[in-house]
């Protein structure tokens, strides 16, 4: 069997940032995932979703949970990532300085989703937005 | 360490309470959400400075049940409501994030962020 689900990622309020993965943790949890696999998925795609406020004005999240994966598709219509391969190193960040006042922009959300993840791919276009696709397997070891 | 120990260990408010006797095996101390995002380990706390909603989210990702405001920050009231959803404990203590790590450390509750 396989649930999909998808969820608004409003760009205009960092307060509500997040929902959508918490939304997707107790899902998973009634489900009756593994609790390292609903955690990895749940940091991977809150990361994901902070990066869509921080830098894209929001988008979507299409989420499909089967048996044996979770698939996370998190799409923006921003203004793309420049250089993929520089964005993925720790530390390095393009985020405003208000943004690292609320405890983000640290250069850690797309190292931490590759961490927590057994698969990632970025599809990227300058001003055309960016998609970031993740899969967690339950019972794996991605760390 | 349980949540109760913690309390007394930071002479800390308790501003919403989850479950006290929750055994505490690591802390992390930080302001920088991403940081904390980045170590995970298993029945931690985060001390933090920082006051908005995403301290809460971050904590609840991590699967923490404590989360303690250092240097007397007090949370607001959203975030009071979403710790409260998540049976989460809010503490808040006057000392500073240093003090307030050393103190714990010193009653033996080591570093969930020391390991990369």
């Amino acid at each position: 069997m396989t649930i999909k689900k998808r969820y608004e990622v409003s760009g205009d309020d960092f307060t509500h940032a997040g929902e959508a993965s918490g939304q997707v943790k107790r899902t998973l949890r009634q489900l009756g995932y593994d609790a390292d696999a609903v955690r990895r998925a749940s940091i991977a795609m809150y990361e994901g979703e902070i990066n869509m406020v921080i830098h894209a004005d929001g988008g979507y999240a299409e989420v499909e949970i089967s048996p044996a994966q979770i698939d996370i598709l998190l799409a923006d219509s921003g203004p793309g990532i420049p250089n993929v391969e520089q964005a993925m190193q720790e530390g390095f960040s393009t985020a405003p300085e208000d943004v690292r006042s609320l405890g983000f922009g640290a250069g850690m959300g797309l190292p931490n989703i590759k961490k927590y993840t057994d698969e990632m791919r970025i599809e990227t276009e300058l001003g055309v937005g960016t998609k970031v696709y993740m899969t967690i397997r339950p019972g794996s070891k991605a760390e | 360490m349980t949540i109760h120990e913690v309390i007394d260990a930071l002479e800390a408010n308790v501003v919403t309470e989850g479950d006290l006797g929750q055994t505490i095996l690591t802390a992390c101390g930080s302001d920088m959400m991403s940081d904390v995002l980045a170590f995970v380990k298993d029945q931690s706390m985060l001390l933090t400075g920082l006051v908005n909603p995403q301290v809460i989210r971050t904590a609840e990702m991590l699967d923490m049940r404590c989360v303690v405001f250092v240097r007397g920050k007090e949370p607001t009231e959203a975030m009071v409501q979403l710790a409260q959803e998540r049976d989460m404990t809010l503490l808040t203590t006057r000392y500073r994030m240093f003090t307030a790590c050393g103190r714990l450390y010193a009653r033996g509750l080591g570093g969930g962020c020391d390991e990369i």
